[in-house]
């Protein structure tokens, strides 16, 4: 059984704005499935159905085997929420909202302080706990969240934009997690516009804009279908055309970008050494090669006709500094 | 059972809330002990008005107008944090709770509740400190603790409905002044008896002039079970309302989504 079942689910706030627009998807028992789409695509609609927050004006969805319309309070015992902005009272300490969590699960009080114990160790925020929640940052905040959504530990865990504004370190922790939380066994579905989160994070990836998703696979899968990765060569000395003419042997030449020669090369960083032997055997010089894998992006703009916004300033994950 | 931990939960978070965030507690208890103060010393001859009811002093009438005005201020004060609540959404990670959606309103309920108590206990140590003589003893005061809570209680059915139709703090805030209109149109701090017209009328038939008269009953006098229970009545009926136009709003924001 699927641990999400969508079929053309729709939901409308006025007869003539569709903000869900006819979703079909299944998220297999643990999976973490990825809805990547620009702000306003139908993403953070889609999750307040699939979490009964919402009513939908159409179709059907099945959370963890239950009906969202017909059996909310069973759909919504085996489901954990964090929502976007980490809806968290500023004025309540860590343990105090684990254990309000605890509370409206149906877990004993005692049983709901040890829950607290365990979770704020496992998100770091033991000596944190028992401060106020204004006085925590982003990535505190996130963390919170995301161990008061584990409190009745959930089958299915939706996450709604978990690292939206959230610094590279902190945005590494959050993704640690949920590959730990899946690892035991957490169906996860969260939504992102960040390309690399769902790159990184996700089994399956469903790209979704206008309220349809446009496509949808695993993200191998999805960038396959929008070409082979690519060279990008700018040279230092020598010609344009004997350089295209050299590259032209490794695969099919794309049109100059900006002096910027391209090259498609389906075996990618793997023909680095032999294209700089061929350029030097033919007395060319380069100032930079690089070899570029297509991204989501790219599947986005195939799928679309535009970029996923922010796509080109998306803040990096700290490894490159951390490499060097 | 489950229900009553969580009414619990919340209640106590209403509590903590409501004491850790100055600007809702303090308005509760500094503004009607200001009003008490300023008007019994500056108009404390009014009771030798002619028609004036027979009161150990201006102090003693005014007591209960002043519970009842904080009791009217937590009310309001209780529909902002639930304003607070939806805006910044808190109230969403409720409703994704296993828990039935009235105890989300219930909980706030209970907290304003528990607030009233604590606004009845001050006014009453104030009273007996200045002099207010409770002429009904202690079953009296315990009467009037009663009393100012389902007050409380009552006036926070409205707050909340307020809070849950338009999910907006400053809304319920804007309604603020509202509480003293309606407290000078009642006889909360003057005598109908000898309020001008339209005042007057408007006075004998507002609830909250109910409420107050059953609060100041036994401080001035020996029981009225007559007045006690209009007093009961009145908040009852402001309660049923403001429940009603709760779960009108309650069902409107979960359809609205």
């Amino acid at each position: 059984m699927p641990a999400i079942e969508v079929s053309n689910l729709q939901r409308a706030f006025s007869a003539d704005f569709l903000a869900v627009a006819g979703i079909d998807l299944q998220v297999a028992e643990g999976e973490i499935y990825a809805f990547l789409g620009p702000n306003g695509a139908g993403k953070t609609t889609t999750v307040r159905m699939l979490t009964t927050l919402l009513r939908p004006t159409g179709g059907s969805a099945r959370v963890a085997g239950f009906d969202v319309v017909d059996e909310p309070a069973a759909v919504r015992g085996a489901i954990g929420v964090a929502l976007q902005e980490a809806a968290l009272d500023p004025l309540m300490t860590g343990r105090e909202l684990i254990r309000m969590q605890a509370t409206l699960h149906g877990i004993p009080r005692a049983e709901g302080r040890r829950r607290a114990d365990d979770l704020l160790r496992r998100v770091g925020l033991t000596e944190a706990g028992e401060r106020r929640v204004g006085t925590y940052s982003g990535g505190m905040k996130r963390r919170l969240d995301l161990a008061s959504s584990l409190v009745h530990e959930p089958r299915v865990l939706f996450l709604d934009e978990p690292t939206t504004g959230l610094d590279p370190v902190s945005r590494k922790a959050i993704w640690e997690e949920v590959e730990a939380l899946n690892r035991e066994g957490t169906t996860v579905f969260l939504t992102t516009q960040y390309l690399e989160e769902a790159d990184q994070l996700a089994d399956r990836v469903g790209i979704i804009a206008a309220g349809r998703i446009v496509a949808e696979d695993t993200p191998t899968a999805l960038k396959a279908q929008v070409g082979k990765p690519r060279m990008e060569i700018v040279l230092a000395e020598g010609d344009a055309p004997d350089c295209i003419d050299v590259l032209g042997r490794f695969g099919d030449p794309l049109p100059p970008k900006d002096g910027t020669l391209m090259v498609e090369v389906a075996e990618g960083a793997a023909a680095i050494a032999p294209v700089v032997r061929a350029l030097d055997e033919a007395g060319i010089v380069v100032e930079s090669l690089d070899v570029v894998e297509p991204t989501l992006d790219d599947v986005f703009v195939a799928k679309t006709g535009q970029h996923l916004e922010g796509a080109e300033d998306e803040p990096d994950t700290g490894e490159a500094e951390a490499a060097e | 059972m489950r229900t009553l931990a969580v009414i619990g939960e919340l209640g106590r978070r209403s509590v903590r809330q409501t004491f850790r965030r100055p600007q809702l507690m303090a308005p509760l208890l500094i503004i009607p002990t200001l009003l008490l103060a300023v008007q019994s010393a500056g108009a404390g001859r009014a009771v030798d008005l002619p028609g004036f009811p027979p009161v150990e002093s201006f102090f003693d009438f005014l007591l209960a107008g002043a519970m009842v005005q904080a009791a009217l201020l937590a009310g309001n004060s209780g529909g902002i944090a639930m304003a607070i609540d939806i805006e910044m959404g808190f109230t969403d990670r409720l409703l994704a709770a296993p828990i039935p959606r009235f105890a989300i309103v219930a909980g706030r309920l209970a907290g304003t509740a528990a607030v009233g108590a604590v606004i009845a206990v001050w006014f009453l140590v104030i009273g007996v400190v200045f002099g207010a003589t409770i002429e009904e003893g202690i079953p009296g005061a315990l009467m009037m603790i009663v009393l100012v809570v389902l007050a409380a209680l009552a006036f926070g059915t409205l707050g909340a409905a307020l809070a849950l139709r338009t999910g907006s703090a400053s809304v319920v805030q804007g309604t603020f002044p509202l509480v003293f209109v309606i407290l000078f149109l009642s006889t909360a701090f003057f005598p109908a008896d000898l309020l001008l017209e339209p005042a007057e009328t408007i006075a004998r038939v507002n609830p909250l002039s109910f409420v107050v008269t059953a609060v100041r009953d036994p401080v001035i006098s020996a029981w009225s079970a007559g007045e006690l229970a209009a007093g009961f009545a009145a908040t009852l009926l402001i309660g049923a309302v403001g429940i009603w136009l709760c779960s009108m709003a309650l069902r409107r924001r979960l359809r609205m989504g």
